[in-house]
């Protein structure tokens, strides 16, 4: 979330699409209700289902399920036409003035540079024109026929209603009323906010959709604003926080990268992030990417790491490919992958293709199973009849489940969705031999260490690693916490050789961390939360002096406290709130103040003109994504891979060019003729994942599996209410109870009446619900082109009536 | 400290005007009111209450845990009733029907106890102990890593990975957790790391 979900009651508008957060996230919905009560906030909601969250709408509007550019589109091209913007922030604030460079062009819905042979493009041309200074070429006026301004308005003119309309089945009134509430909010002095979730980032488009989102919020000015902001509902308790430690394939903590294969040295890695502003006066905080980079590998080689080996840098692990889940999983098929280490994650369940899942898995040498409650996956050996139809005989892996604790047995932090650090208590003992994770992997690290003393291919990396604890099989969530934040490793002096911070002590801010190896910290958007006063993340004061919800002495937000992020762009260029309305945070005359923690350095004057996106080296925010994103500068409406009409836009590019699909799958992709009926999957409030199968008062109360289909559809089909269907895809079929529903409804899509079903994803075979088949057998495993997230919310299938099971 | 002891005085001092008021306007009798009394006693003076995190969703609503000794299991401290934290500003108390029931997770009919183990081409788990377990686990990564272990590629460039382990982490582990996780994963040349932020 760029802003917080105590924030949300400062939105005079509400806009839930891609989510559903009165069913997802019942006590952060709670905020929309604040908004709504309190400021008589508008709540929209855009869905292909009318979910909970519609129920308690002003406004809703139906919409195909994997068509949300096009109705996004819809959104920026009304802006655009109807001149409603907030010119002048968009003018300052994003990327609207920059001159793109001429060899650019879009044609037949391809971007210049696409190669077909390899689904990737050549993204040279996507790139701004510099000058002989060196920075970008701008045209304040926004006229210049090819600055991003103008190039966006060609772009989407051809979003007209009546096109949404016809790509989305969204009623033209319908999809108008909400572009009018958007554009009530042009203005800074009204704000929105946009809530998503799984809802936009699982298609093969999903990276698009959210930037769609980003740019109608920069066109109206909500972003950095109170009650505006892109706010990703996001799904795990601490998924927040385990993506910034960065357990990702390509990822180092804090948003780094692990090097490739072309970064032979430690500099060849850092001289391509360390980018140089674009723009006089700008921050561009990557530019101290090295010094977060040395600091982190101090963290985890110590004393080992110097500056004549490059501080461990050879000793990482060198990406040749990003193995994202969907490519993991692939790997796996291949037969390629021996051993799989599974920690809270039930992967038969939760990846496309559940069949793959399964063959695969059946392949590994050994699987252990790191979990507090039996997986699905812990049992993918054992035979469940229909549901997971195996011979435990023919497999032939080895398979641990290992007891772990419960959040209730264990101590540490959390990063909740607004980025909030905070501190959890322990509260009971380890349940019967239960140890935590912590304890399980420093066990099974001083295992392997202890053979690798004796030899063994590769140890040098692994005898390096640093492992001072005070109990190296047990250590503490404070010892780990500090090493998270970062610490002085010698004295520290100020240019007149003052000490400021003398060795061992914690460091404060990030800004002191050095590249010369003096500092240590593992992920440096975290310093601040342990640092020379204590620990941050254990704060309890639910004091808001500024009425705004922003509670700054609460846990520590990354970074530096800030809980809304890019706050600079709250005031005018010259430092004056937009109005009294949106006042949070201005320029005094001497400083940066408010309620919040600004952006930058708080002395810097207006006149600088140093922009809020301090991470960009513009210092705006972007429009105009340039080669940042794999399928295109600009979103584009593409066809899910699996979809009921050819795409009416671009009838010669079916899906998104740049997605990719293993050659093994091309043949499991099903289409419109076989499977004339649009699929989506969706969480329900009494479950959580695949978890709460397992947990008796969830299963009472949302026991079984169900499809929900529209009144139209089950009268076509010969399906009653409470009836058995089975439903299946080119992939496999699911069995269930049929909700017959007017909460589902036919839309026409170019001409074509298209039917939607949806399902609950939260079933499986083990646990106290009845049994079911995973719902990702049904899946097709094609990721989203930049993020690989799988294309779970829009995929087509086919219904019929059967007899109930034989109970 | 003391703003606990203070918080439960205030929660004591006002639990009786709360059972005579809103009890009774549900028709319940004094009976349910003193019932619930001698509960709110029995769980201020009885268990041991903490502070923690719900483990589901990200609005990641804070909680009380309160736990008591269990004598019949050598007086371990087991959860005995969980409720919303009414102090955290985000959730101001409530908990939704996932978190209100979590301490049937907590003892859920399938949590692991054990540490156990499946053989090769058998069609059940056997309970082992946790030294055979992590024994066994961490020489079968050894010899794998040993065999598959990549410490320079064709163009003699330093690498140093491991191609053929897995490591699928978890989003609901602390941070803390997660960051000896990426240590010990990538430490040991892990290029197949990924959680749940991707799906």
């Amino acid at each position: 979330m760029t802003n917080s979900w105590t924030d949300i009651k400062n939105a005079d508008v509400v806009w839930i699409m891609g989510g559903n957060a009165a069913e997802a996230h019942p006590c952060g919905f709670k905020w929309v209700t604040e908004a709504k009560a309190e400021r008589g906030a508008k709540l929209m909601v855009v869905d292909p289902r009318f979910t909970r969250s519609a129920a308690v709408a002003d406004h809703y509007s139906p919409i195909r399920a994997g068509t949300d550019i096009a109705f996004l589109s819809g959104v920026v091209n009304y802006l655009l036409t109807n001149d409603n913007i907030h010119k002048e922030y968009v003018r300052h604030y994003t990327n609207a003035a920059y001159i793109v460079k001429e060899a650019y062009g879009f044609n037949d819905g391809l971007f210049t540079g696409y190669d077909e042979a390899r689904r990737s493009y050549d993204r040279s041309s996507w790139e701004y024109e510099f000058g002989p200074d060196g920075f970008a070429v701008r045209d304040m006026t926004l006229e210049n026929p090819r600055c991003v301004f103008q190039l966006m308005k060609k772009h989407f003119a051809l979003y007209t209603p009546e096109v949404v309309e016809r790509v989305t089945g969204a009623p033209k009134d319908k999809f108008l009323k909400v572009a009018e509430w958007v554009a009530s909010t042009a203005n800074g002095e009204r704000a929105m906010t946009i809530m998503y979730a799984l809802g936009w980032t699982q298609h093969s488009s999903g990276a698009q959709n959210i930037r769609t989102a980003a740019m109608i919020q920069l066109l109206c000015g909500n972003i950095g604003v109170p009650g505006g902001g892109v706010n990703a509902l996001r799904g795990h308790s601490n998924v927040q926080g385990i993506t910034d430690i960065g357990t990702l394939t390509a990822s180092t903590p804090g948003y780094m990268s692990l090097p490739i294969d072309s970064e032979p040295t430690l500099e060849s890695h850092l001289a391509k992030r360390t980018f140089k502003p674009l723009q006089a006066n700008q921050t561009s905080y990557w530019q101290n990417y090295r010094k977060f980079y040395v600091s982190f590998l101090k963290s985890m080689y110590g004393d080992k790491a110097t500056k004549e080996n490059e501080f461990g840098y050879n000793w990482q692990p060198k990406l040749d490919v990003a193995y994202d889940c969907l490519r993991m999983f692939e790997t796996l098929f291949q037969g390629k992958t021996n051993g799989m280490i599974c920690q809270g994650f039930n992967p038969l369940m939760a990846i496309a293709h559940t069949k793959k899942s399964a063959a695969g898995l059946a392949k590994l040498k050994f699987l252990v199973s790191i979990d507090p409650i039996e997986t699905d996956t812990a049992r993918f050996w054992e035979n469940h009849g229909e549901f997971n139809d195996v011979d435990p005989a023919k497999i032939q892996t080895e398979v641990f489940m290992l007891p772990v604790t419960s959040f209730a047995e264990e101590e540490g932090t959390i990063t909740n969705s607004s980025r909030c650090i905070n501190w959890k208590w322990k509260a009971a003992d380890p349940y019967f031999e239960s140890k935590s994770d912590v304890q399980i992997l420093a066990d099974l690290f001083l295992r392997i260490r202890a053979l690798y003393e004796k030899g063994g291919k590769g140890a040098e990396p692994i005898l390096n690693i640093s492992w001072d604890y005070k109990d190296a099989h047990d250590p503490t969530p404070d010892e780990l916490l500090k090493e998270l934040n970062g610490k002085a490793l010698v004295d520290l002096k100020d240019a007149e050789g003052k000490v400021t911070r003398p060795a061992g002590q914690q460091l404060a801010s990030f800004g002191e961390m050095r590249d010369d190896g003096s500092t240590d910290g593992v992920q440096w958007i975290y310093t601040g939360v342990y640092g020379p006063s204590g620990n941050l993340s254990m704060r309890r004061d639910n004091s808001d002096p500024s009425g705004l919800g922003v509670y700054g002495n609460w846990g520590f937000s990354w970074p530096a406290n800030r809980r809304i992020q890019y706050n600079r762009a709250s005031a005018d260029p010259q430092g004056k709130p937009w109005s009294d309305a949106k006042k949070y945070m201005y320029w005094d005359g001497t400083r940066w103040t408010g309620p919040d923690v600004p952006d930058y350095v708080p002395t810097i004057p207006p006149e600088r003109a140093t922009g809020p996106f301090i991470m960009n080296p513009e210092g705006v925010s972007r429009l105009w994504a340039r080669g940042m994103l794999s399928d295109g500068p600009f979103p584009v409406h593409y066809e899910p891979f699996e979809a009921p009409v050819t795409n009416p836009l671009f009838p010669k590019v079916q899906g998104n060019p740049a997605a990719r699909v293993f050659r093994g799958d091309l043949e499991v992709f099903g289409d419109a003729k076989e499977f004339p009926i649009v699929a989506t999957t969706y969480r329900l409030v009494e479950h959580f994942h695949y978890w709460t199968k397992a947990v008796h008062i969830n299963a009472v109360l949302q026991p079984e599996f169900f499809v929900e289909l529209s009144e139209e559809l089950a009268k076509e089909k010969g399906i009653k209410h409470g009836g058995w269907v089975r439903v299946w895809s080119k992939r496999g079929s699911v069995k269930g109870k049929a909700v017959v529903t007017k909460r589902l409804k036919p839309l026409k899509i170019d001409g074509k009446t298209v039917h939607q079903v949806g399902m609950p994803l939260n079933f499986g075979f083990i646990g106290e619900a009845k049994k079911a088949s995973p719902i990702n057998t049904l899946t097709p495993p094609v990721g989203d082109a930049n993020a690989q997230t799988p294309e779970f919310k829009a995929f087509l299938v086919d219904i019929e009536p059967i007899p109930a099971p034989v109970a | 400290m003391n703003m606990e002891l203070s918080r439960r005085h205030f929660m004591m001092g006002a639990s009786a005007g709360l059972t005579g008021t809103t009890l009774g306007a549900l028709g319940f009798g004094g009976i349910e009111a003193a019932h619930a009394q001698a509960i709110r006693s029995f769980r201020l003076a009885q268990t041991k209450e903490a502070r923690t995190i719900c483990p589901y969703c990200a609005v990641s609503c804070g909680m009380l845990v309160f736990s008591a000794q269990n004598k019949a299991n050598q007086g371990k401290l087991e959860v005995t009733h969980i409720e919303g934290d009414a102090d955290h500003p985000v959730n101001r108390g409530t908990l939704c029907p996932k978190g209100a029931g979590a301490i049937d997770y907590v003892r859920s009919e399938t949590r692991v106890k054990y540490p156990m183990y499946r053989k090769a081409g058998a069609n059940k788990f056997e309970r082992v102990t946790w030294d055979f377990a992590m024994d066994r686990i961490a020489t079968l990564m050894k010899d794998d890593r040993d065999a598959n272990f990549i410490e320079k590629n064709n163009d003699g460039v330093t690498v140093n990975r491991w191609p053929t382990m897995a490591f699928l982490a978890g989003s609901s582990l602390t941070n803390e957790g997660g960051w000896v996780t990426y240590k010990v994963a990538r430490g040991l040349g892990m290029l197949q790391i990924e959680n749940q932020a991707r799906i």
